[in-house]
């Protein structure tokens, strides 16, 4: 281990030659995984005039006046920021206390038909919630929800991948013992759930909770059929509407601004809690 | 006394029931009864005409014959796959070698932290505003043509979104972007758990980097592999957003990148909950067999009792 | 037993679904009244609002989306056209009118004339009359204004503030380059039909312009003059003339003439400045002002850089028509809205002046029209009335029917794919088959 000796031993091409290489690569990479929020910032920051005249790599000094046209135009923004906020925050809350019971459910108890129920959710877990769309929004017309959060919110209730990865988790971090422990001490099977078992597996869900977060901020296909009112639409739907938006006189400033507006937020985040992203992907999709 | 712990015991496994109720009931309402409708609604036709409602009327398996019978159905799914390839095999190679170079504990990368940090930021962005990005950017007078134009690569504005390989292309680009982060960290953290005995033997015998790579590495991540490469195509057989709002829902040119779920949308849009149904329970039938392959595959479940 | 339960809830949950799917459809006469908090309105863009704000006395603008008119409250429901978009959510709200909250009830709805057809002959669209407009009230409008809007028993069910009688517009600067003069009447002889047209899209583009920015911009000039409908007895139908248009298209596309960008989109709207090189547009008065970026500093509109004339063919484009939702409970304030906008001759010029726009009021277009004192800036001092009212006087309107706006843009999108060498025309027929019976899967070919 860690021994510099054996670098120059090395058969293949030397290690000096492949380290520069790999930085090479990841420079690269890197650049082009960059440059896109790169342009967004420049060109969010330049007035219709200027981005029709073509692209600088300077800032300008429009975003101020771009981000009020855009304020003042039909597109309720702010209720949009505010919208994926409601849903995000409450389905990501939802689905990981709710994934964590029924992971608990599974992982600390016997019962008859548990691996049946385990087989169950393991294979639903892959298909796609757009397979049962059509059915889900004639649910949802039905009982009057159109509109409505909450066919958005609720089911993540529900959400086998959410489950799964906690499930893994409580494998290999939660023993039964402190399970029984807390059975002798005479706590009761909810209180032991909420007191001492959800704060053990504060790590795991907050990996999850995140990335509940995220995919529901950037989804697109459920919210666009259910939310039709544009004081109830989510950030996604708006943007898409500046593909066909006619009303917004061709003012491209504006669209490069909203475009950032709905980006960089979970950026922030992102770069904030990144150690904790990126371990948590690997900890949790990939079988120990 | 003895009677009565196991009395206790048996009570509180009637807590497992209870603890699923939630994701039983919640499962129930909003997947399985959806799912169920769109099933019946397949053989029902059921749209709508302006402001009046045509159907339902059952006709047995009429939507399936109409669905299967144009053939579309088969070029929106090969749009759907070959749009993922593209995507996917410079995602994996990529994610494979930069994978091996993060866990290759001899090349000792500085700033690893930082570069995995930024390849997994993409991910995160959402596809509808990054599209939406792709398309200005890559507009007739967008700043592409325009950069290509002034460093003299080009001569007058290529049309990106008129060329079925280049619309195909950006959307491949754009998948291959927002996810080979997340592989490269699947695979690196499988590579990682390669007992490290292997690679220090391997050391000894004089084995060059690429060796080890090909003979012990690859070998032994192929479970994961496996596990990559059919969540992803399932993933891709999901494929909206992106190309939605790249062509806005058009699939353009001439619909060489109109994707199943597209065409889904397509008939959910216009209320043909007839169609829908019919190409719906196709989209079933063919994730149901892929995750039965994953399940066989990884052996997930058995294994975790 | 699980099974049972399970299927039990299946068919009450579909039987539910369309129930709610099928209610609506058997409403009956007209029921408004006018003691309504909240004034729902639904358009597709900004004009009708703008056109409130600017022009109705004591409407209040509070937000982007909210105004106030007296005691009640405007609530705008704006949703894109494109896609049929719009009408899907209108249709929506329409089959639910009977049930929702008097609040929240459409009261006010505006359509174009490729649907309008599709709400006037309903139970959905409230008899003008029976918001208390009479035909005297209405004496001074174009006919075709009203006739798209009556119904099949001969009721008029809707109003129109504005006639849209189209013009080719082109770029004076261009003009001078390329022909040293941009007189309108100079202009007219080098654009007179469309083989001069063509013709002189040679020269156009000899000089480094293109003829007009998209073949698009012609689309309308030729699909109004038509002599068929794009539905007849249920099948869809080509005309001969918008087949002329694929065959001038194409055409005009492969010499490098003209784009192929879709209406509204930013590379078709490049040429509303001086770089993007586009010589003409063709549209409406709306257009000019209300699209033409002729607000923003550094376009040709802002510098009053058209000019405006017949072109090849006489053509109409869109038009907005008012129309009043049955149930509403703001008939009152609806009236008075229509009565206003529609008729009053003062407000109505005030449009004209502020907006370019073309009102529906012959008499007060004509005398304008003769006004040596009026003339549009965005022009360069031209007034374009009398072309306007000569063409406002020959639009023929027999030829639409409910389903044009899917037509239209279908078949639009479709040649797009012909003219940029991406499918033979039979391929691309095909497409715009397909597409059309996706949207109206009624229709067969």
């Amino acid at each position: 281990m860690g021994d510099n000796r054996n670098d120059d031993l090395d058969k293949g091409i030397g290690i000096k030659a492949r380290r520069a290489i790999a930085y090479i690569v990841l420079a690269v990479i890197s650049f082009f995984c960059l440059i896109w929020f790169y342009i967004l910032l420049i060109n969010a920051t330049r007035s219709n005039g200027e981005l029709t005249r073509g692209f600088t790599p300077i800032p300008s000094t429009y975003l101020f006046i771009n981000w009020q046209n855009l304020l003042a135009g039909t597109l309720p923004i702010i209720n949009g920021l505010v919208n994926s906020l409601i849903v995000s925050i409450c389905s990501a809350a939802l689905s990981t206390y709710f994934s964590c019971m029924t992971a608990y459910a599974i992982h600390a108890y016997d019962f008859k038909f548990r691996k049946a129920i385990f087989t169950f959710i393991l294979a639903v877990m892959m298909i796609p919630s757009q397979v049962t769309a059509l059915g889900f929004l004639q649910l949802v017309d039905g009982m009057g929800l159109t509109n409505s959060f909450i066919p958005l919110i609720i089911p993540s209730i529900a959400a086998p991948a959410t489950f799964y990865y906690l499930k893994q988790y409580m494998a290999s971090n939660l023993p039964l013992s402190i399970i029984e422990a807390a059975r002798i001490d005479g706590s009761g099977e909810f209180r032991t759930f909420n007191t001492i078992m959800l704060p053990m597996m504060k790590p795991a869900m907050a990996v999850q909770a995140i990335f509940t977060f995220v995919s529901s901020w950037n989804n697109y296909f459920t919210p666009a059929l259910i939310l039709q009112d544009d004081k109830k639409k989510t950030l996604p739907i708006l943007i898409a509407q500046l593909r066909s938006a006619d009303f917004l006189k061709f003012d491209m400033g504006q669209v490069y601004v909203m475009i950032a507006f709905s980006i960089f937020p979970v950026v922030i985040v992102y770069l904030l809690l990144s150690k904790h992203i990126v371990q948590g992907v690997a900890v949790g999709s990939v079988k120990g | 006394m003895k009677k009565e712990t196991k009395g206790k015991v048996v009570s509180y496994n009637k807590w497992g029931y209870i603890f699923l109720i939630p994701f039983v009931t919640v499962y129930v309402i909003f997947q399985l009864i959806p799912l169920g409708s769109t099933i019946i609604n397949s053989f029902f036709e059921n749209y709508r005409s302006g402001l009046m409602q045509v159907g339902p009327n059952f006709v047995g398996l009429d939507n399936f014959i109409k669905l299967f019978s144009s053939g579309d159905i088969w070029v929106y799914t090969a749009n759907t796959l070959i749009m993922w390839v593209m995507g996917f095999v410079p995602q994996i190679l990529v994610s494979l070698l930069l994978g091996a170079w993060f866990s290759d504990t001899r090349l000792r990368l500085k700033g690893q932290r930082f570069f995995k940090t930024v390849i997994y930021l993409p991910n995160l962005i959402m596809a509808s505003a990054f599209s939406m990005l792709f398309f200005a950017l890559f507009s007739d007078a967008g700043p592409i043509n325009d950069i290509l134009i002034t460093i003299g690569v080009l001569d007058e504005p290529f049309k990106f979104f008129s060329h079925t390989w280049s619309t195909r292309t950006l959307v491949a680009f754009m998948n291959f972007v927002m996810w080979f982060g997340n592989t490269t960290i699947l695979l690196m953290a499988g590579m990682m758990g390669i007992d490290t005995s292997l690679f220090e033997a391997a050391e000894v015998d004089g084995a060059t980097a690429s060796q080890v790579f090909f003979k012990i590495t690859l070998p032994l991540l192929k479970p994961i592999l496996i596990y990559v490469m059919i969540t992803s195509l399932i993933g891709g057989l999901q494929m909206f957003d992106v190309p939605q709002i790249l062509t806005n829902g058009t699939g353009e040119p001439m619909r060489s990148s109109m994707t199943l779920i597209m065409y889904l949308n397509k008939h959910l849009f216009s209320k043909n909950y007839g169609m829908g149904g019919a190409l719906s329970v196709f989209l079933f039938v063919i994730t149901g067999i892929l995750s039965l392959i994953v399940f066989k595959f990884t052996g997930t479940g058995e294994s975790n009792d | 037993m699980k099974k049972r339960v399970l299927s039990v809830l299946l068919t009450t949950a579909l039987a539910a679904s369309m129930l709610t799917a099928c209610g609506g459809s058997s409403s009956a006469s007209s029921s408004v009244s006018s003691d309504g908090k909240v004034l729902n309105i639904y358009c597709w863009n900004e004009e009708f609002k703008t056109r409130l704000t600017d022009h109705y006395p004591g409407y209040e603008a509070i937000d982007g989306t909210t105004g106030k008119i007296g005691e009640v409250t405007v609530k705008w429901n704006i949703k894109p056209n494109e896609n049929n978009a719009y009408q899907n959510n209108l249709d929506e709200t329409l089959l639910k009118q009977k049930d929702a909250a008097a609040d929240d009830k459409i009261d006010l709805f505006l359509v174009e004339a490729d649907y309008a057809l599709k709400y006037v002959d309903t139970d959905y669209t409230v008899a003008v009359k029976d918001l208390g407009v009479t035909d005297a009230d209405l004496a001074n409008q174009y006919q075709y204004t009203k006739d798209i809007v009556t119904d099949s028993k001969g009721v008029l069910k809707g109003v129109s503030w504005q006639g849209c009688p189209g013009a080719m517009f082109y770029s004076r600067e261009a003009a001078k380059e390329i022909f040293g003069t941009d007189d309108p009447a100079a202009i007219q002889e080098y654009v007179k039909d469309w083989d001069t047209f063509t013709a002189t899209a040679a020269d156009v583009a000899a000089a480094g312009y293109k003829m007009v920015s998209s073949v698009n911009d012609t689309y309308r000039v030729y699909s109004n003059n038509v002599t068929s409908k794009w539905v007849v007895d249920g099948k869809i139908n080509i005309d001969d003339n918008i087949m002329n248009w694929v065959e001038d298209s194409k055409a005009m596309v492969d010499a490098g003439q003209a784009g192929t960008h879709d209406l509204w989109s930013t590379d078709w709207s490049a040429g509303f400045y001086p770089d993007g090189k586009v010589f003409c547009y063709f549209g409406p008065a709306w257009l000019i002002n209300f699209s033409m970026a002729a607000d923003t500093e550094g376009s040709i509109g802002y510098n009053g850089g058209w000019g405006a004339t017949e072109g090849p063919q006489g053509f109409y484009w869109g038009g907005t028509w008012i129309c009043g939702a049955n149930g509403t409970d703001n008939a009152d304030l609806i009236k008075d809205i229509m009565l206003k906008m529609t008729t009053d001759a003062e407000l109505m010029k005030g449009i004209v002046i502020k907006d370019d726009d073309f009102v529906n009021n012959k008499p007060a277009m004509e005398a304008m029209a003769a006004d040596t004192s009026y003339s549009s800036k965005i022009l360069g001092g031209q007034n374009p009335l009398a072309m306007y009212c000569a063409g406002a006087e020959k639009i023929d309107l027999s030829n639409c029917s409910a389903y044009d706006q899917g037509c239209n843009e279908e078949f639009q999108k479709a040649m797009k794919n012909y003219f940029e060498g991406n499918a033979t025309l039979e391929e691309a027929k095909e497409l715009f088959y397909k597409g059309v019976t996706e949207k109206y899967p009624e229709l067969t070919y």
